[in-house]
């Protein structure tokens, strides 16, 4: 069974982001970027696949500039195959990706895409769903536990109210949520592997996909601070604030 | 045109955070029609025809939505907002929201605006992005906005409305994921994203038991429902679905009770709207400190004993 992962390329999740002054964006110029934390956690779990044989090839995609090769360098450290970089300058939302990928698909023929649930700079959570609506596939978004046996598979789901099992036929496309493994560090000697694992770059025009934006940003700011309050010295005086000041209980 | 509402229900009634959808729905000035699609759902359809401001109630009633899958439901919805030329559709950003609306919006070929804190105008709205550390303003240029509602950024929409019902076909069954089972966590408190209080616990508890022989008579005596930082699930400490944070719900309560958080951003995200914010930490500089209207700086096992005797 081959598998596609996507990933994508965003600030790390350590850096605290600052708004451009001109309310356009967010600076990313020489800001430490990295592998979304979600699709890592999915290139773990595809490795593991493939380790306990379910697997038997690993592609990963990604989308955007060229440093994303970078990101696709770091998926094939951690074990995947070989790496598929949709190049592109211009920004692109979630259904762009979601078509891109749809194309890779038809393209690789796999039986399981497996992605993060959201990246952490949009917080879209979007991009699994609707790859699996284009494809026409079942989905089972923010998996905590999958199974792969017979011809399906079997993925515990984190929602609202706790978990739910389902059992997909396969093909399918899975989202991962943050309990389902906890990736490993990609070794030396693996990362060296990977500078010699293939790479292929294709253009959105090759794939026939129309990637322009959906929606416009108008402006970009930071939310309200909420700034500190006071440090109370004792339970006493607590019960007095929240009672007579903050009037809450 | 009108507007549609997809409604989060469990067949018997409605789930809270659809009300705050309907009261999304409402700043946008059109006709307001929901959507209850499920198995026997008679009674959530006549809860959803009693919410103000609500004109029509559509009722899709079928097995096929007895599991209340994505495919299916997506099926559903292309087929009538195709049909009902609805200028929005709205579903509440839960888990539920989450998972349905881009297979919807993606069917359309359109974009989604997720998790909307404020609307500027038909096609313009505020939203949250890098874990709510800054706001977006987007504007939309699709025909048919898909959107999904952060539903603590609107109130909940109250009840006086007499909306008329109408049974609706269902669409296929596609049979593709089959629910195998759910485990839900029974707890007779309300519900995290409704509650008015929130105790909540963090990896400082150091045990599943610490966090509930310490934290549980504190959330009776408040009448409160209980939450967790990312660490103390995956502590194991409680469930997933106690989780508050970027990723977990987003809450904002009337008053929030952060014991033994440290207050990772991924945590804020989740809390920092809140109207009042009590942290508890024996760490003086703990960044959950930075963002609590009232800080104590204590041993929580000492602290939060004296806090249920003397309420």
């Amino acid at each position: 069974m081959k598998i596609l992962v996507p990933i994508k390329r965003v600030v790390d999740y350590n850096v605290k982001i600052r708004v451009k002054a001109d309310q356009s964006g967010v600076e990313l110029a020489n800001v430490k970027m990295a592998m979304n934390p979600f699709d890592e956690i999915a290139v773990e779990e595809a490795v593991r696949l493939k380790e306990a044989g379910k697997a038997t090839e690993i592609v990963a995609v990604s989308a955007g500039v060229a440093q994303c090769q970078e990101t696709l360098r770091t998926a094939m450290a951690i074990g995947a195959d070989r790496g598929i970089l949709v190049e592109s300058d211009v920004e692109l939302q979630p259904l762009a990706v979601a078509k891109l990928l749809k194309a890779l698909v038809d393209k690789e023929q796999p039986q399981l895409v497996i992605l993060g649930k959201q990246a952490i700079d949009d917080d879209s959570n979007q991009t699994g769903q609707m790859l699996a609506a284009l494809l026409g596939w079942p989905q089972a978004t923010f998996a905590s536990k999958v199974e792969v046996g017979g011809d399906g598979v079997q993925v515990t789901r984190e929602i609202d109210g706790g978990l739910e099992t389902l059992a997909l036929p396969l093909p399918a496309v899975i989202t991962t949520d943050l309990r389902l493994n906890e990736p490993r560090y990609a070794t030396l000697p693996n990362i060296m592997k990977a500078k010699k694992k293939p790479l292929e770059t294709v253009k959105p025009a090759e794939l026939g996909v129309d990637v322009a934006p959906r929606l416009t940003t108008l402006k970009v700011v930071e939310p309200a601070a909420r700034s500190a309050g006071i440090r109370v010295g004792d339970v006493a005086q607590l019960i007095d604030k929240l009672k007579n000041e903050a009037k809450v209980l | 045109m009108p507007i549609l509402v997809i409604a989060e229900h469990d067949n018997a009634g409605l789930k809270a955070a659809t009300l705050n959808t309907v009261s999304a729905a409402a700043r946008l000035g059109a006709d307001i029609e929901v959507l209850v699609a499920g198995s026997s759902c008679a009674a959530a359809a006549q809860a959803a025809a009693q919410l103000a401001g609500v004109a029509k109630v559509k009722v899709a009633d079928a097995a096929a939505y007895a599991e209340q899958g994505a495919e299916n439901l997506a099926a559903l919805l292309v087929g009538l907002v195709q049909a009902g030329g609805y200028s929005h559709v709205l579903a509440p950003a839960t888990t539920y929201g989450k998972n349905v609306l881009p297979r919807v919006a993606a069917l359309l070929d359109v974009a989604q605006i997720s998790d909307i804190v404020a609307i500027e105008s038909a096609d313009t709205f505020v939203r949250p992005i890098y874990a709510g550390n800054a706001l977006a303003t987007v504007k939309s240029s699709d025909a048919v906005k898909v959107i999904t509602v952060r539903t603590t950024a609107f109130d909940a929409v109250g009840t006086g409305g007499s909306a008329t019902v109408e049974a609706v076909a269902a669409g296929p069954d596609l049979a593709q994921s089959k629910l195998v089972g759910r485990e839900l966590t029974k707890s007779a408190r309300p519900e995290l994203g409704a509650a008015k209080i929130i105790v909540s616990g963090g990896r400082g508890l150091g045990s599943g038991d610490a966090y509930r022989s310490v934290l549980e008579p504190l959330a009776d005596k408040l009448g409160a429902a209980m939450g967790a930082s990312r660490a103390a699930v995956d502590a194991g400490f409680v469930p997933n679905d106690y989780q508050v944070g970027q990723t977990g719900k987003i809450v904002a309560p009337q008053l929030y009770l952060a014991v033994g958080i440290s207050g990772a951003i991924q945590h804020l995200a989740g809390m920092k709207d809140s109207k009042v914010i009590v942290a508890i930490n024996k760490d003086p500089e703990a960044p959950i400190f930075q963002v609590a209207d009232y800080g104590l700086v204590a041993d929580l096992f000492e602290a939060v004993p004296q806090l249920v005797a003397a309420l």
